[in-house]
């Protein structure tokens, strides 16, 4: 029989992980190309609703949809960052956050025209259901999954940007644009391709979070504040940041609920502004 | 500057003060919700409720074309939905106020409705003191300790549970809950041995409900607003092991809501509540309503949109009452105890106290065929909203009569009343 | 721009003292809801307040290039603490006016010792830590604030004893545009005096002010506080116009709600923050008119549309077309 401590910093790094695959594509957009991408949780919700149609309407299973979501919220992404985003890339950030804010305006009310204001349920297939019994600890098997697919997700991005050719190009295109546009780097390709995988990756975010926090028009802007904190929190650009910082936040959040209820709220808060103020590049930032 | 004193003083004095009265042969009805924000479903489905009654009943009533003019406060802001009020009254000449999802905007709006004396329906609101804000305001809806008081003393009596742990949200609507529900569990006998709240914006239970199961308690009385919510805490009940089979968990109906169920499957099976309304009810009007309101808007409608459909019942109602008579006071003195037959069963307005009378039913969620639903199997007629009438005497043990007063601002303006009543 | 010889820095401060008339014309154009518009003047009431908001924002965004995601904190203390003092002292709304003006100063000052340390995205998560962190503490302390369900029993008494605030908001215009004007004066005498400049100038090049004897962080923790003072004021402002304050006032949504309409204005002007406010407040109020439930989507094509052929803002993009023509 293993104390509640154990189950708590189960539920804790669970939370922290769906937090990561949230918000870990902003980090990539902000820290890489400078764009503050508001909009950022508008994508996680289309892919959310992508996967509620695909099951509800068309009767595919849960996991067939995660490719999908993924897929379409790249797709979607790219499209707007040729058409609007690209001819921001050198405005002010405030211009940026004009544009975004107002995307994620618009995603909101046309999800609610087409989706209606309900909130969607969704049923995950029945293996995924229930919890198993891990020495008296139940652990739920969504949360399981979850942290699987999220491992998986950090795997694939530190091995593609670690010992990949795209990825080195990447990490030239951050450290130094014009250098890397000096030695032929298509950085423009290498930018778009990037949104891209961090869209989509929200996307899969907003499939995989629907079983947890539920999915309604008002995703694009309910979940920003948390991608926020994360983000700033992990310091800008770095995947192990971003998910250290996931973990830090879903695990105190968890922790603090369970032993000290009273300052549930307030906790999260806390520890960016005490995190911030002590590095103010984030954790694991390098500005 | 000067100059420009003298020039405001001037405007200020010219400006155009009577407006045209309403059209003869119009009754305009002011619709003041959160159509936009975290919760426009609410408003959605209030605005279906009220759509359907007019479709149903012919948009004329007693020899009046009835007119809506819906207006957004995007959520709980007061400054907005009194704006919105007052905008109706002096520049759209409303007749009615009507809507109000949250208890903020019906608190905001009540001064202008007492101000322009202007009948004010809330078809929502479930705050149990905003019925005492204006003497124009009706409720049609429910009052949250209308329905955790009788949760808690029926939990305690026929439900058998001698030991509860409560868990709610910490905003105003879940302290009302916590403190009619632990007040009625205590007075019939009953013992609370732990609460807790959860902050509003929360979107992971687990640490909660890991919290109730250490206690081992018999029973559980839950209350979370509606929307995300409810499904998320029912899942993660599920995951942590808490089988409803096992243990009672009992709650408002909010948390048991159709989408919550759909969402949660089997592991909402034996889920308890205390609600005032139901799609699955088998009251005497409401199938018809139900396959009237699926013709219509492709979804089941739920106590939001009955709200809105009983609203407009009773305006039109009054209406008749009033000979087309359109001034607050008339209104309000045909809306005191009106009564007829709701798709919830019979309801009434309380001629002292403007609020509504129903039947609590208590239901449990089970499988019938296929699908998973709530399924009533015990009800309590005619219970108003506790802390005025008879129904519960305020707690004599002055410990906890304390902790009320505490919990609730409404509770305690009403110790004031009691105290020196006016 | 239209002076050839290079202007003295007094002679340039002179300069930007003197009252252009288009100036004069806008300040008219604020009197006209009075005549034109008798039935909007509680909207105009809350244009007159969301404005002067957002003049604040800009003192210490556009101004000192402190970007704020929780300024809405200065303007719930106002709100409340304007609420509290008429509720338990009296209803005298001058006097609640600096009672809030004073506590969000306060509040301001103690903050802007952690504000003048941070620059950039720390500084806008901070300020959106602390603006989460005021909006939880109003909603725990149910006793005081009313929570959820907003401060009750607020009362205002009618201004001068004369004036009652109305239901048709004509007290209440006139006077939120009154406070509007004198804080306007005000910010206008700051914005175009050494400090102002002072303040531009650390916006332009943080490390360089200290060199020239500005001392920056000095100057951000002033401007910061000011900023706090007049947010206060326009919390105070809405309560007594209203009787209500509500956790909304204190929200994030506040906070981001006015960083949008000032940068739909134009940051850094100081007609961008009035301008972007009524443009906002009026497209909100007239798209919620036609369509309730999705007027989300107007304002965001207006936004997307403003960013892309407006840049730097509506007055930002409209001077920057002036120049071009006049460059014809």
């Amino acid at each position: 029989m293993l104390p509640p401590i154990f189950g708590v910093l189960f539920d804790g790094i669970a939370y922290g992980m769906l937090l990561f695959v949230l918000s870990v594509g902003l980090s990539v957009t902000l820290g890489l190309m400078n764009f503050v991408n508001l909009a950022h949780c508008a994508f996680a919700m289309l892919g959310g609703y992508v996967t509620v149609t695909l099951v509800n309407i068309f009767g595919w299973p849960f996991l067939a949809t995660l490719p999908v979501s993924f897929i379409a919220a790249a797709v979607t992404s790219v499209v707007l960052e040729r058409v609007l985003y690209r001819r921001l890339y050198r405005a002010s950030d405030l211009d940026q956050v004009l544009l975004t804010i107002g995307l994620a305006f618009i995603s909101v009310s046309v999800a609610a025209y087409i989706f209606g204001t309900i909130q969607q349920p969704i049923a995950t297939p029945a293996a995924l259901r229930g919890s198993i019994d891990f020495f008296g600890l139940g652990l739920g098997k969504y949360r399981l999954f979850l942290i699987a697919v999220a491992l998986l997700v950090t795997l694939a991005m530190v091995i593609g940007l670690e010992y990949t050719r795209f990825g080195a190009q990447v990490r030239a295109s951050v450290d130094n644009q014009r250098m890397a546009r000096g030695l032929g780097i298509d950085v423009d390709w290498t930018f778009a391709s990037t949104f891209a995988l961090g869209s989509g990756l929200a996307g899969l975010g907003g499939s995989l979070a629907i079983e947890i926090v539920g999915l309604d028009p008002n995703f694009s802007f309910t979940y920003l504040v948390y991608v926020l904190i994360v983000v700033s929190v992990g310091g800008l650009g770095s995947i192990a940041g971003s998910f250290a910082a996931a973990m830090l936040i879903g695990i105190s959040d968890i922790a603090g609920k369970y032993y000290v209820p009273e300052l549930g709220a307030f906790l999260i808060y806390l520890v960016m502004v005490v995190v911030l103020m002590w590095k103010p590049a984030g954790l694991f930032g390098k500005r | 500057m000067n100059r420009l004193f003298i020039a405001g003083a001037a405007l200020l004095a010219a400006a155009a003060l009577p407006n045209a009265a309403s059209a003869q042969g119009t009754v305009k009805i002011g619709v003041i919700s959160a159509y936009s924000g975290q919760f426009a479903d609410t408003a959605a489905q209030i605005d279906n409720g009220i759509k359907l009654y007019m479709k149903q009943h012919g948009d004329t009533v007693a020899g009046k074309k009835i007119e809506i003019i819906r207006k957004d406060t995007g959520g709980p802001n007061p400054d907005v939905a009194k704006r919105l009020a007052q905008e109706l009254v002096v520049r759209d000449n409303v007749d009615i106020l009507a809507g109000f999802t949250l208890t903020p905007e019906a608190l905001g709006a009540a001064s202008v409705a007492t101000e322009a004396k202007k009948l004010m329906v809330n078809m929502n609101a479930a705050t149990a003191v905003i019925t005492e804000r204006s003497p124009y305001i009706v409720r049609v809806s429910v009052t949250l300790p209308q329905i955790s008081e009788t949760a808690g003393t029926w939990l305690a009596t026929k439900g058998g549970a001698k030991k509860a742990y409560t868990m709610v949200s910490d905003f105003g609507p879940g302290i009302d809950a916590e403190a009619a529900f632990q007040r009625a569990f205590k007075a019939a006998g009953g013992e609370i041995i732990g609460s807790v709240r959860m902050p509003v914006a929360n979107p992971d239970f687990s640490a909660f409900i890991q919290r109730a199961k250490d206690l081992n308690p018999e029973s559980i009385f839950v209350f979370v607003p509606g929307g995300a919510q409810p499904a998320a805490i029912g899942k993660a009940f599920a995951e942590r092991g808490l089988d409803p089979a096992k243990i009672k968990i009992m709650s408002t109906g909010e948390a048991v809501d159709e989408q919550a169920i759909k969402a949660m499957g089997d592991v909402s099976l034996g889920r308890l509540s205390a609600w005032h309304y139901d799609y699955n009810l088998k009251t005497k009007n409401n199938p018809a309503f139900v396959k009237a309101f699926n013709d219509e808007f492709k979804r089941n409608p739920d106590f939001f949109a009955v709200g809105g459909y009983d609203g407009m019942h009773l305006i039109y109602e009054a209406l008749k009452k009033t000979g087309g008579k359109t001034d607050g006071d008339s209104l309000v003195e045909a809306a005191k105890g009106m009564k007829w037959e709701s798709p919830r069963g019979p309801i009434s307005i309380d001629p002292a106290t403007r609020d509504i009378v129903q039947t609590v039913y208590i239901r449990k969620v089970e499988k019938v065929g296929d699908a998973i639903v709530n399924v009533d199997f015990d009800k309590i007629e005619n219970v108003k909203d506790p802390a005025i009438g008879a129904f519960a005497p305020w707690p004599a043990n002055p410990e906890s009569r304390k902790v009320c007063a505490r919990y609730t601002s409404g509770f305690r303006v009403r110790t004031q009343l009691r105290a020196n009543p006016e | 721009m239209a002076n050839p010889t290079p202007l003295t820095p007094q002679g340039y401060l002179l300069a930007r003292t003197r009252w252009h008339p288009l100036e004069i014309a806008f300040w008219l154009a604020t009197l006209l809801p009075f005549i034109l518009f008798p039935n909007y003047l509680s909207l105009a009431s809350q244009i007159a307040i969301t404005a002067l908001f957002a003049l604040s924002l800009d003192i210490i965004l556009g101004y000192a290039g402190v970007v704020s995601l929780g300024h809405a904190a200065f303007f719930g203390i106002g709100a409340y603490s304007a609420g509290l003092f008429s509720k338990y002292v009296w209803g005298e709304p001058f006097s609640g006016l600096l009672v809030a003006a004073a506590l969000a100063g306060l509040l301001g000052y103690g903050t802007s010792f952690i504000i003048s340390r941070f620059r950039h995205l720390p500084l806008i998560m901070i300020t959106l830590g602390l603006g989460l962190l005021a909006h939880e503490v109003a909603n725990s302390a149910h006793w005081l604030t009313g929570g959820s369900d907003g401060l009750q029993g607020v009362r205002t008494d009618p201004i001068f004893g004369l004036f009652r605030f109305d239901l048709y908001g004509k007290t209440a215009y006139a006077y939120s545009l009154a406070v509007l004007f004198i804080v306007f004066l005000c910010a206008r005498r700051l914005i175009n005096s050494p400090f102002g400049l002072a303040l531009r100038g650390i916006r332009e090049n943080w490390n360089r002010m200290p060199a020239i004897g500005a001392d920056s962080r000095a100057h951000i923790r002033k401007a910061y506080t000011i900023a706090a003072v007049i947010a206060g004021i326009c919390g105070a402002l809405l309560t007594q116009t209203t009787n209500s304050a509500s956790l909304e006032s204190i929200s994030f949504q506040r906070s981001a709600d006015v960083l949008v309409m000032l940068v739909l204005g134009g940051a850094g002007r100081l007609y961008g923050g009035l301008i972007g406010a009524a443009i906002f407040m009026i497209a909100r109020d007239q798209f919620s008119g036609i369509a309730p439930q999705f007027w989300y989507f107007w304002i965001g094509v207006l936004l997307v549309a403003v960013v892309m052929f407006l840049p730097n803002g509506i007055l930002g993009g409209l001077s920057a077309i002036v120049a071009r023509w006049r460059r014809k």
